[in-house]
């Protein structure tokens, strides 16, 4: 990798945004009046975060969004017409200085959606995407990317992945066929780079998730659930700030004769998400909930998917409004 | 990769059966004769079968894979979908998608005998792998079924169970929970675990294909047990409740088991080494 290493100035990264915002959406974090991060589509460069540790939300929605359209129809007294939605409209997409965590998230949403059966939506909306990420010099006590197989600096999910150097440049690893397409763009910016220090937080390892994923092939009925679950509202918040929690409803809505059957997100967390119309509900407590969705992400994806279904991006602990701390229940389960 | 996976084949109601009063049994005709041609299933599928306007809801496939041209699925009227499709009539459209999921293994059970064990609104799951055995007769040796429902007008597939009675190669055993009998009731009356017990099929060379509410398998299995049939000879299909048929949606899954792609078939030896959560 160090021989893709580029130096890109201060002044050459506006340069390349505004060449790469002329025509393209480009997706770029941004603060807003609460003091936390938001993600928008072209905003003004002045206005891009490069100091915040994590946004509110992830970026998730680009490949998957918060509701997706999976056909129109129209009802007659004889027939339903149906029609498709047009791939071909998805627009090309650029992040903008996404965090490391939140682009391996990409790929750990493809391992969901690509698994046998392709999802055609995600799919195109995955080809459309270029990600520039950005090396983290900044974290906080949330963050565990350490702990996942991850680290501030990873290039997983990358197309190009930009490190701050001590004097304010950065150096830019282009990691992908879309990365180089997009230094072509303007081949001038990117310099060759010699020598200076990068700056890359340091996070500590708080839990082996190996050894979680081998603790939580007997833990099914472990009093373990129970007791961490006992202040769990089941408000979904972990699953909607969760940069790859997957799970989805389909749901149909009609205005007249027309309408659309679209999938939004959802959560494990919710009661009625397993609810059969008969009243049974294999997943009737909240411990049962609370459990699907460990063993969701660091039992069953590692097995059937092949990756881990966490990031360490510290969201759904930072934003859970019971302060659960998945970091620490998962360091417990490390020893159970 | 343009495969659009979560688009309904268009199918047109051609037949309706009303099995009991809240209970339906709908053939269903693909309007498009290339896809009418192109599509298979086995017998133990299931899809999503959908009222545009109204959602999808999931049941497996009733009718025989032997029977080609139509599916047939049978449901209760009990939720938002089903009510909407029990408003149809003969020549409205439906939405199907699938088929989905494993198989019931009928090349494996070739040569044996076949005893099926049905509760309530469970037959229809099985109806599928009833009919695809009898279609091929010759390949089994006896064939039971024993089929029981809480009182005489929950019993589903009336005019199919008339037609097993009197076959010569099928023994056909109804019964109704006590007090569900009618005054001209013929069959037996109990519940399916005791009549299992009264009937005592011999379990050598046999295969149990048992499906029903999870009280009725609670209770058959130790009965199966007794009468010596083992573990891996046992078969069921579950169902939990799925929103897109092929292990995405994050929602039927038992431990690390997806009913919609490892499932619904199971045999009772690998329901043993799962979590209890179905």
């Amino acid at each position: 990798m160090e021989t893709t290493g580029k130096l890109i100035r201060k002044q050459s990264l506006e340069k390349l945004y505004n060449i790469l915002a002329t025509g393209r959406k480009i997706y770029a974090p941004v603060p807003n009046s609460d003091r936390q991060t938001e993600y928008k589509y072209n905003p003004a460069y002045s206005e891009i975060s490069y100091e915040h540790i994590r946004s509110t939300l992830s970026v998730k929605n680009v490949v998957f969004p918060k509701v997706e359209n999976l056909l129109f129809f129209s009802n007659s007294k004889t027939e339903t017409i149906i029609t498709d939605i047009d791939l071909h409209r998805i627009p090309e997409v650029v992040l903008w200085g996404t965090h490391p965590c939140d682009n391996a998230a990409v790929d750990v949403l493809r391992s969901i959606f690509c698994w046998d059966i392709k999802d055609e939506f995600f799919s195109a909306r995955l080809e459309k995407l270029t990600v520039i990420g950005l090396s983290c010099h900044l974290s906080d006590e949330f963050c565990f990317c350490t702990s996942v197989g991850l680290k501030p600096d990873s290039t997983k999910g990358s197309d190009i992945l930009l490190s701050r150097l001590e004097n304010g440049d950065y150096r830019a690893d282009i990691l992908t066929p879309k990365g180089e397409e997009i230094v072509s763009l303007s081949p001038e910016l990117f310099e060759s780079l010699s020598g200076g220090k990068v700056l890359i937080t340091e996070v500590k390892q708080k839990f082996s998730h190996q050894q979680v994923t081998a603790n939580l092939a007997g833990a099914f009925e472990h009093p373990f659930w129970i007791e961490n679950s006992l202040r769990c509202i089941g408000c979904g918040a972990c699953a909607y700030l969760c940069p790859t929690c997957a799970c989805f409803d389909i749901q149909d809505e009609t205005k007249g004769k027309n309408g659309r059957r679209y999938r939004s997100w959802d959560s494990c967390g919710f009661g009625l998400f397993t609810l059969h119309t008969s009243g049974h509900n294999p997943r009737s407590v909240q411990s049962q909930r609370w459990r699907q969705r460990i063993m969701h992400k660091f039992s069953y994806m590692p097995e059937r998917n092949e990756s881990l279904g966490c990031v360490g991006c510290g969201r759904c602990s930072s934003g859970c409004p019971v302060d659960m701390n998945i970091a620490e229940q998962l360091q417990e389960l490390q020893s159970i | 990769m343009d495969e659009k996976i979560y688009r309904p084949y268009q199918m047109e109601i051609e037949k309706i059966v009303e099995e009991t009063p809240d209970v339906r049994t709908f053939r269903l005709k693909f309007k498009n004769a290339v896809e009418a041609e192109r599509f298979v299933f086995k017998a133990g599928q299931f899809g999503e079968y959908s009222v545009a306007g109204e959602g999808e809801s999931t049941f497996c496939v009733a009718s025989s894979p032997t029977r080609r041209g139509y599916i047939e699925c049978t449901f209760r009227k009990a939720g938002r979908v089903t009510n909407a499709l029990s408003n149809l009539e003969i020549g409205d459209t439906v939405g199907f998608r699938g088929p989905y999921g494993n198989t019931f293994p009928v090349e494996k059970w070739e040569n044996k005998n076949l005893l099926y064990i049905a509760g309530g609104i469970a037959l229809p799951p099985m109806r599928c792998v009833i009919w695809n055995t009898l279609d091929l007769r010759n390949k089994y040796k006896d064939i039971t079924i024993i089929y029981g429902a809480r009182t005489v007008s929950d019993l589903v597939y009336k005019q199919e169970l008339k037609e097993w009675s009197e076959r010569p190669d099928v023994k056909l055993i109804t019964t109704v929970d006590p007090g569900g009998q009618t005054p001209d009731w013929k069959g037996e009356i109990g519940f399916v675990p005791t009549v299992l017990e009264r009937v005592a099929p011999s379990s050598a060379n046999t295969i149990a294909i048992l499906c029903g509410p999870p009280v009725m398998i609670k209770f058959t299995m130790p009965v199966l047990e007794k009468l010596g049939f083992k573990e891996k000879d046992i078969y069921t299909t579950l169902e939990n409740r799925m929103k897109c048929g092929f292990g995405k949606c994050g929602r039927c899954n038992v431990g690390n088991v997806f009913i919609c792609k490892d499932g619904p078939v199971f045999s009772y030896e690998q329901l043993l080494s799962m979590p209890a959560e179905y």
